[in-house]
Formats: C-alpha cells, sequence, structure tokens
C-alpha cells in the first residue's frame, strides 16, 4: 500500500480514536450556526445565499484549526513515537504529507457537516449553487492554509499547548496581513515594496472572493504555495529538531 | 552486514559519539556497553537513521544510511530506547499499521503477525490498547514491531528492560534464536546478559570504544580470572589457612570475609591458583564446602574500563581487605 495512504489512515483513525474530533466538529457546527443566525444575521437579510456563514469561517478556524494541528508533530516528539516512523522505510516527505492530509481531511469533514444550512437556503429560496459550492472549496482550502502553518508550529515543539498559541498566533497575522493592525506595525521598519507583499498574503483579501463564489486561479495559487511553503518548513524543521 | 566509520556525533561542544568504527557480520550478537549518557542510544540512533550523524558514516545491508536511507531502512528491524508506540492503538492495529509501513500484504503479512504474536506471547492482548498495558507488554509490542518483516539486521536499545526476571529471560532466548541468521545489537547495562545472549561486546566510555572483544576475553581481562573462592567450615580453620595461602607463590592476593567465612584467592597474571589451593586443602585437612573457579567479574572490567580513574582505588582498597 503507498506508504503515504498508510500515514494517512493512522493518523485519521487517530482523531476518532479520542474525544477530540467529536468534540471539535461539535463546536464547529456549533459557532458556525452562532455566527450565520445570530450575527451574521441569515434570516434578516432576505437573499438566499450564505454570505453570512461564509463570512465568518476565518476567524472560526483562527480559533479551531489550530486545536487539529497541534499533536500532529507535538505528540508523536513527545511520546518518542517520532523515533519509531523515522526509523521505517519511507521519506521525510511522506510522513509530513500524510500527516497533512489526514487533518486536512478531518477538517473537510467537519466542513461537509455544515450541509444542513445549504439544504436550508435551498429550502428558503434559490441560490446559485455553483457560487456555494466554490465557496466551500475556497474555505476547505483556507483551512488547509491554517493547518499548514500549525503543522510547522507542532513539530516545531513537543508541547501541544505551546503548538496551539504559536498557531492561532502566526495565523492572526497571516489572517489580518493586508488590515492596518498588521501593516502598520511593520510599515516603519520594511520598505514599501515589502509592506505590499505583506499586504498580498492576507488571508481575509483572498478568501473574500472566493467566499462569493468567484474562483480565480491567483486565489488558489496563494492557498496552494502557502500549504506547500509551510510543509516544507515542516520538513525542515523536523530535520533539525526531531531528535530533541 | 553493518559497517561503521569514524561515526562521530556532536552536541554543542560535546561530542557524544567520538569515531566510532567497527563491523558486525551476519550471525553475530554485538553487545553495546556503557554507562548511561556514554553515547550507547546516540550510536544506534544513527545506524538505524534516526539522526545523522555529524561525521563518518553506517552502511547496513550495504546500503549507506544517509544515501539510502529507505533500503537501508527497509533492512532493519529496531526497537527504540523505552519502546515507544502509538498508545491510542490496539496491538493489532500498530502491528498491522507498520507492516503496512514495511510493504507486506496478502497472506505474507498474516503469517508473521501471527508468528511475532505467538512468539512475544501477545495473544492476550491483541485486542487491548497499547496505553494500558504494562511495561513488559509494552516492551514486547515494541520487539514484535521490530521483527514483524523478519529483519536480516536487529537494533535492539535496552530490550529487556523494565521487565521481570522471566520475561528477560524470554527476551534472551529469543535472541539467541534470532541469532541463528540475523545480525543483532542490543544494547544494555546488565552485564549478565552480555554473557548469556553476545558473541561480541563493545565498551564504550565518553563515546569512544574502548573494549571490542568476546565476553570470555573480557572476563579474562579482570583480575578475579581464575581465582579460586572457598567457604570455610570452621573459623579458626579459616584464620589458619589466610597465611598459609597468601604464601602461595601464584596468589597475588587474599580477599576474605571472616563473618561469611569465605575468601577468595587472586592469582598473579597469567597464573593458574587452583592446584595450589586445593593440594593446601588436602595437606592440612581443612573443612570446605564450598570451593570454585571465578571466570572474572564483567562488573570489575567494566567498571575499571568506563571510569579508568577510580578502578586502581577500587582494586586497592579490595586487596588491603585481609
Amino acid at each position: 500500500m503507498n506508504t503515504v495512504l498508510v500515514i494517512f489512515k493512522r493518523e485519521l483513525r487517530s482523531y476518532f480514536a479520542t474525544p477530540l474530533a467529536y468534540v471539535f466538529i461539535v463546536i464547529f457546527l456549533v459557532l458556525a450556526a452562532v455566527f450565520t443566525f445570530q450575527v451574521g444575521g441569515f434570516f434578516e437579510r432576505g437573499q438566499a445565499d450564505l454570505q453570512p456563514f461564509f463570512r465568518w469561517h476565518p476567524w472560526i478556524y483562527l480559533v479551531l484549526v489550530p486545536a487539529i494541528s497541534m499533536r500532529l508533530w507535538a505528540e508523536e516528539r513527545n511520546s518518542g513515537s517520532i523515533e519509531l516512523l523515522m526509523t521505517m522505510p519511507l521519506t521525510l516527505w511522506q510522513a509530513v504529507v500524510g500527516k497533512f492530509l489526514a487533518a486536512w481531511v478531518f477538517a473537510g469533514v467537519a466542513l461537509l457537516l455544515t450541509f444542513p444550512i445549504w439544504i436550508t437556503v435551498n429550502y428558503l429560496g434559490n441560490p446559485d449553487n455553483g457560487a456555494i459550492v466554490a465557496a466551500y472549496v475556497g474555505s476547505w482550502l483556507m483551512a488547509g492554509g491554517f493547518l499548514a502553518i500549525g503543522t510547522c508550529l507542532s513539530a516545531a515543539t513537543r508541547n501541544q499547548v505551546i503548538a496551539f498559541v504559536t498557531a492561532a498566533l502566526v495565523g492572526f497575522v497571516f489572517l489580518l496581513a493586508g488590515f492596518p493592525l498588521v501593516l502598520d506595525l511593520v510599515r516603519g521598519v520594511v520598505p514599501t515594496a515589502l509592506v505590499d507583499t505583506i499586504a498580498s498574503l492576507s488571508f481575509l483579501t483572498h478568501f473574500e472572493a472566493i467566499s462569493k463564489g468567484v474562483i480565480d486561479i491567483r486565489d488558489l495559487v496563494y492557498f496552494a504555495a502557502l500549504i506547500a511553503f509551510w510543509l516544507a518548513a515542516t520538513a525542515i524543521v523536523l530535520d533539525l529538531k526531531k531528535a530533541q | 552486514m553493518i559497517k561503521t566509520i569514524d561515526l562521530s556525533k556532536r552536541y554543542g561542544d560535546k561530542l557524544a559519539v567520538d569515531a566510532v568504527s567497527f563491523v558486525v557480520e551476519p550471525g553475530e550478537v554485538l553487545g553495546f556497553l556503557g554507562a548511561n549518557g556514554a553515547g550507547k542510544s546516540t550510536t544506534m540512533r544513527m545506524i538505524a537513521g534516526f539522526i545523522a550523524p555529524t561525521s563518518g558514516g553506517v552502511s547496513v545491508c550495504g546500503y549507506d544510511i544517509e544515501r539510502s536511507p529507505v533500503e537501508a531502512k527497509a533492512c532493519m528491524g529496531y526497537l527504540p530506547e523505552g519502546a515507544p508506540s502509538y498508545g491510542e492503538m490496539t496491538v493489532l492495529e500498530f502491528l498491522d499499521f507498520v507492516a503496512d509501513l514495511r510493504g507486506m500484504r496478502g497472506a505474507h503479512r498474516r503469517e508473521r503477525r501471527a508468528i511475532v504474536i505467538e512468539r512475544l506471547n501477545l495473544e492476550a492482548v491483541t485486542g487491548q490498547v497499547i496505553e494500558t498495558l504494562s511495561k513488559g507488554f509494552r516492551r514486547r509490542v515494541g520487539l514484535a514491531q521490530a521483527l514483524i518483516h523478519d529483519p536480516r539486521v536487529l537494533i535492539l536499545d535496552e530490550p529487556t528492560d523494565g521487565l521481570d526476571p522471566n520475561q528477560k529471560h524470554e527476551v534472551r532466548r529469543l535472541i539467541n534464536e534470532l541469532s541463528k541468521d540475523k545480525l543483532v545489537i542490543v544494547s544494555t547495562h546488565i552485564l549478565e546478559e552480555v554473557h548469556e545472549v553476545c558473541t561480541r561486546a563493545i565498551i564504550i566510555a565518553q563515546g569512544r570504544i574502548v573494549a571490542d572483544e568476546t565476553p570470555a576475553a573480557l572476563e579474562a581481562r579482570s583480575r578475579y580470572h581464575n581465582a579460586v573462592s572457598l567457604r570455610f567450615e570452621h573459623a579458626d580453620q579459616m584464620t589458619a589457612a589466610l597465611p598459609e595461602l597468601a604464601a602461595l607463590p601464584e596468589v597475588e592476593a587474599i580477599e576474605s570475609d571472616l563473618h561469611a567465612l569465605s575468601m577468595t584467592a587472586i592469582p598473579k597474571r597469567g597464573l593458574r591458583v587452583l592446584p595450589a589451593v586445593s593440594a593446601a586443602i588436602t595437606q592440612h585437612g581443612w573443612d570446605v564446602p564450598e570451593l570454585y573457579l571465578e571466570t572474572g567479574r564483567l562488573d570489575e572490567v567494566f567498571r575499571g574500563l568506563t571510569q579508568p580513574a577510580a578502578a586502581p582505588g577500587a582494586a586497592a582498597l579490595a586487596g588491603a581487605a585481609p
């Protein structure tokens, strides 16, 4: 069997071996519903779309995705099982990708379980289902971005709490990279060209178009490149720190 | 075959492993000995491909561990120190996971799984979650994992640590059986283990090899090699015997314990003391219910090699006893 698939299966199963998976899914669904109906004013808007639903995803992911990613490598390092894994006939890449995919698919499952809201909006009106599918894909990609960041920070420590906090912090910076909060901080110290680059790294900017159902290839490339970058960083961090 | 050439590992300014070179052939059981922190585990981790050496190299089954890590790891079974595993999996799930990673499938996989479960007596716990198992069972699950693909090379880092005497005996028997067609490296700090399972022993201190020979040759380094220990029935006979035996030309020193009515006659280097001692016993008609020839004491050799400064002091103290 393909090695990535073997790692993937074990990792995905391990989520469901503890209550973590169920707690996560319930909290995710509750938060999504609260934001959509209470804060987002889903009914009050009187429009048949899922804007109020998708608009809050970046913020929900910011808090919840680090909870999925924190154990990926920190737990392996803490229990010492990383020594077992890394002395199996596999490459570091296969392990990094297999584990990441497991976490990403798990996030995807949680996301798919929000389907009642999609049924609701179809029952109430005639939404643009193509746009909704596009927004789901975009949301999943963004979850992948958060997860890749969390994977790397989980590899950097053997403490899951530290992995959670640092992943949330770095996620926050990426989320708001295009906004004054972050830009004002960096404007004084880096050249303007770099400020623009940082601004273009914002999750919110890239997610906004997708969440409205507009799939721009640049946004897809952005998330794919982001994931690839952080996974490469994960491999480097592991290579340097796995035995400590 | 395993070959290490000038294997070294540096952590900061501390040299944990310093130019370790050796060759091990199939059929050999190499005991890797050393005090805690001497560099045993670091060396084994480099051989297993978990950490990269600072300099030098390792080849396993003809594959360089850094250039062809996947091939080298495929021919090895490795039990890391402390036998880590995935606590939330059952024994069966865990063994299947390892078999999958090792690319095993179908009937072969089922067969090998059944064999290692039977060999390590895991039948009763196959469905149990690993983190609920006792230390001894976890260690055996770790061994089963290392053996599942019937590897040509086995690297076991403290395989009997935490086992009870019966389990230790079982594991040693298993290693002896395996050694027929495999190459086994065992690290341990239990010296009797070396005697029981190893065909060769390497002692490592401060990251360097300080001895590389058979257990018998190691024992021969002991000052107790060919020494004669005897126990007396009567205290007055023992007091009379002390100067007599000490005066024998072959005897280097006598260690005695008046309380236990026992003494040990240590021979001068290369001499045998048994004939003279037994002749003296017959001549004086001493009542000696116990008399035996010592092969050497590994713990004494080990101490002498791993803490060279302390050894002469210990010897002087022992010599001063009578």
